[in-house]
């Protein structure tokens, strides 16, 4: 099997010094990742999530060779990326979410143009690899724009092209939807389903953004604690978690804690607010519908559940 | 008036928690205060009475001046930049919505600031130049407070200029050269480079009425006991006079962009 | 045969990685400039902004010089060639590599991580970094002033003496940029103490401004042996004034510098791999 990232009991210990005093100092070791295992074969794409400070992104900074592991066995494209990083940096591609690596000042096509040269991408393959990237993210009448002038979305879209012009067969997307429209969000995402599909490219992503791995991977690994405590489908994800949604209703005036809804219960009340939660598998209609009877509705709305959640309530249930 | 203290206080703490920063910055007013000293002493080993100063009080200019060159933004530096940068992003809307003064806020912030970096970076450069270098330092006398009422008169007027050049960026797209320019004068004509009882001239006339004098010259010849009496009110007036003179006009050109803002929407 | 080969593939591999570096500087500086050009005016002003800065700078041992007629037994244009070379290599470090002490505020907003994901060695990334064509202003200001100073000077020129100016122009910009790295390097560590550096490179060239005889011995020592700052200016130049060097150092001392700024470069490469390893193995 042709597995492009391979990793082995790989560990990152950091020394951390805390002040302790005016002028004593405190050091102590933190294990970010702690004996870490997986592989992911060619053409998957992965959802990689986990709560801030789980050490996801020390994960993805040990990948794309910018931190050396403190022990374990890491490959990228059969190339070790702390000792090798220039080479292993023209065969991926990286994308900090809330970075851009666009030039501020100048038009957007100034910015691939450097990538050209930096990366030394044959003319034509450049050329057909921003032909294609034009079209499928619809960049075409904003490549001469300065990159000031793009907004959030664009932008993002801008530097998720940057990151494919010179063809990486791994691609990481750090919150490649943070601050995102809905719009902007649904074209990215499409977007990096074809990708996939038509070069086949492999893909890592971390999100907050459930929805994300929703739409695009079949896989999904969680981190916490600097462990692997889950590897495997979306579905047994939910399942281990018991997800829930949260229903948020405002009534006309303040009431009690609402009763007697099947599958739902209060789980916080703030005046003429109140939040139901509910099982991720059932639907909303017939809690909405359960409240709406006995209670004077003046507005509702329903919560996915993030992702953050699903992995408090693995914890809790041990 | 309890809003103010606790805004100069928080810009007090903020810079405190920057104690690397500090320490850096205080090596390098050191090693400046050294190499200042030097030529100094070589210049008033040609002429020992030059402007007036005997050579230990010409090396205490030198040192004082590296000891409020934070505190006062000698050679720039300072908040404008930040207010700059209010401005241009539009974020000054929400300040003037705020129910306090914006040039007030500014002030107890910069203040809080400039009192930090007298503690923290002035005490030591000017400990360390008594220590390796003869000075003319006053002992426990009355000068010291004079001393202290003036440098606070000084760091008023350094706050007025500097709030006038941050304004500017209502009207300029690119304060970046205004900063600049700025910049050089204070350097220049507040003496840092070389006093200013040495610049020759009707040139040296002029440069000793200007406000940038108030921020290091005058304070500087306070410590010095050479403005006592007469001379010492005559001193703290012409400072107080021009802090009066640049707050009222910050109050003025305050008027007219929040005018602007009110008028373009921002 | 083995070891040679592998020396000398290690050879190799280390010419390809500074051609590397050249290359991406190259091509980074190239978007600075054009970025600059996109608000020209402020370009313009900042230009003359820094002609004038270092001007003043200047000015204030002009007014000096308005006061006496030598200053540590050097007359004005003795002291303007101090002036004129110190400062035009000075700035073309500051031009070249100015930008390093920027190293610490790109390891704490978390931006040398996107450095060191592009294919190109990082010091050259982060030296292109904010690239300032302005401050070509210093270097014309200093290239001026020791036109007037070459000028003016009443020495005894020797074809040995003429050839030594350029070399100490171009060896003196060397150990500044040595100083750069080095600062960038000690950022690592220190993320917020950028302006440490500071009291070597603009102190370092207040401080040769001026003759060597204005300073206290040790001093002098300190910036022969410890940091060699002498050798920016100082050494070379007094051998061209026909001026005796405090220290006493043997004749040959003086046309040192070359060797002297090629050491520098190695060790404050050194200590740039020490620094980037630091980083790489703790990313803070």
């Amino acid at each position: 099997m042709d597995d492009l990232i391979v990793l082995e009991g790989v560990e990152k210990v950091f020394d951390v010094r805390r002040r302790a005093g005016f002028l004593r100092r405190e050091r102590h070791r933190v294990r970010a990742v702690d004996g870490i295992g997986f592989r992911v074969p060619r053409g998957e794409m992965v959802g990689y999530i986990g709560p801030n400070g789980a050490g996801k992104s020390t994960t993805i900074k040990m990948l794309t060779g910018i931190l050396t592991p403190s022990a374990g066995r890491l490959r990228v494209a059969g190339i070790d990326p702390s000792r090798d990083r220039s080479r292993l940096a023209r065969r991926i591609g990286v994308v900090f979410g809330q970075r851009t690596t666009l030039w501020w000042d100048l038009p957007l096509r100034d910015s691939y143009g450097l990538v050209r040269r930096m990366y030394r991408v044959p003319d034509a393959r450049y050329r057909a690899n921003l032909e294609r990237c034009v079209e499928l993210l619809d960049l075409g009448e904003l490549l001469d724009v300065p990159v000031r002038q793009l907004s959030l979305g664009q932008r993002m879209r801008g530097d998720i092209a940057a990151a494919l012009l010179h063809d990486p067969e791994v691609l990481y997307l750090d919150e490649p939807t943070i601050g995102l429209d809905v719009a902007s969000k649904a074209k990215v995402r499409e977007f990096l389903r074809d990708v996939n599909a038509e070069r086949g490219m492999t893909v890592l992503l971390t999100t907050h953004d459930l929805t994300d791995i929703e739409q695009l991977c079949k896989r999904v690994m969680v981190i916490d604690h600097g462990r692997l405590v889950y590897d495997g489908g979306l579905d047994g994800l939910h399942a281990k978690g018991e997800s829930e949604r949260t229903l948020v209703v405002d009534l006309e005036r303040e009431f009690p804690p609402i009763t007697g809804v099947p599958g739902a219960r209060v789980v916080r009340v703030e005046g003429p607010r109140q939040w139901l939660a509910f099982a991720a598998t059932h639907s909303a209609a017939p809690v909405v519908a359960a409240v709406a009877e006995r209670y004077p509705l003046v507005d509702l709305s329903v919560r996915e559940p993030d992702i953050e959640q699903v992995i408090a309530r693995m914890y809790a249930e041990g | 008036m309890r809003l103010y203290a606790a805004v100069a206080v928080s810009g007090f703490r903020r810079h405190a928690t920057y104690r690397v920063a500090t320490a850096a910055g205080v090596f390098t007013n050191t090693v400046f205060g050294f190499i200042l000293a030097y030529t100094y002493i070589a210049l008033w080993n040609e002429r020992p009475h030059l402007g007036g100063y005997g050579r230990e009080q010409a090396l205490t200019f030198v040192w004082t001046s590296q000891a409020l060159l934070g505190a006062a933004c000698l050679i720039g530096g300072g908040f404008q930049e930040e207010l700059q940068e209010r401005i241009r992003s539009g974020d000054i809307a929400v300040d003037l919505y705020r129910p306090a003064d914006l040039q007030l806020w500014w002030l107890a912030s910069d203040l809080g600031r400039a009192f930090f970096q007298l503690l923290g970076r002035g005490v030591v450069p000017l400990a360390v130049g008594a220590l390796c270098f003869e000075l003319a330092l006053p002992g426990l006398s009355l000068t010291w407070a004079a001393f202290l009422l003036s440098v606070l008169l000084g760091l008023l007027v350094s706050f007025g200029l500097r709030y006038l050049v941050g304004l500017c960026a209502f009207w300029l797209l690119d304060g970046a050269g205004v900063n600049m320019a700025f910049a050089l004068l204070s350097m220049f004509f507040s003496g840092t480079l070389l006093p200013l009882n040495v610049f020759p001239g009707v040139f040296g006339e002029v440069a000793r009425v200007l406000p940038w004098s108030a921020m290091l010259q005058v304070p500087v010849d306070v410590l010095l006991e050479r403005r006592t009496g007469a001379g010492l009110a005559a001193a703290l007036g012409f400072q107080a006079a021009w802090a009066v003179a640049l707050l009222l006009a910050g109050r003025a050109l305050q008027t007219a962009a929040t005018r602007k803002v009110v008028v373009q929407g921002g | 045969m083995a070891e040679v080969q592998a020396e000398v593939e290690a050879y190799a591999r280390g010419l390809s990685h500074v051609r590397d570096g050249v290359r991406a500087y190259g091509l980074v500086v190239r978007m600075w400039v054009r970025s600059t050009m996109a608000y020209r005016v402020s370009f313009v002003m900042m230009t003359v902004g820094n002609f004038a800065a270092t001007a003043l700078d200047f000015v204030a041992i002009a007014f000096m010089f308005s006061h006496i007629d030598a200053l540590g037994g050097f007359t004005l244009p003795e002291v303007a060639f101090l002036y004129g070379t110190t400062s035009v290599s000075f700035g073309l470090a500051d031009l070249v590599l100015g930008n390093l002490d920027r190293v610490g505020r790109r390891v704490r907003d978390g931006t040398m991580d996107t450095l060191l994901t592009r294919p190109a060695p990082v010091l050259a990334q982060v030296a292109a970094d904010q690239f300032a064509l302005r401050r070509l202003g210093r270097v014309t200001q200093g290239g001026l002033l020791l036109g007037w100073s070459l000028a003016r000077l009443d020495v005894a020129w020797t074809p040995v003496t003429v050839l030594l100016v350029p070399v100490m122009l171009v060896a003196g910009a060397v150990i500044f940029g040595a100083l750069f790295v080095a600062g960038a390097a000690f950022q690592f560590r220190a993320v917020d103490a950028a302006e440490v550096q500071n009291a070597f490179t603009y102190g370092g060239t207040t401080l040769l401004q001026y003759p060597p005889s204005v300073f206290a011995r040790d001093l002098v020592r300190g910036v022969t042996f410890v940091v060699p700052l002498a050798f920016v200016n100082w050494l070379p130049a007094l051998r061209v004034l026909g001026r005796d060097d405090p220290l006493g150092l043997p004749g040959w001392v003086d046309f040192t510098s070359p060797l002297v700024a090629l050491v520098c470069w190695v060790l404050a490469g050194l200590a740039w791999r020490v620094g980037l390893r630091g980083y790489r193995s703790t990313g803070s």
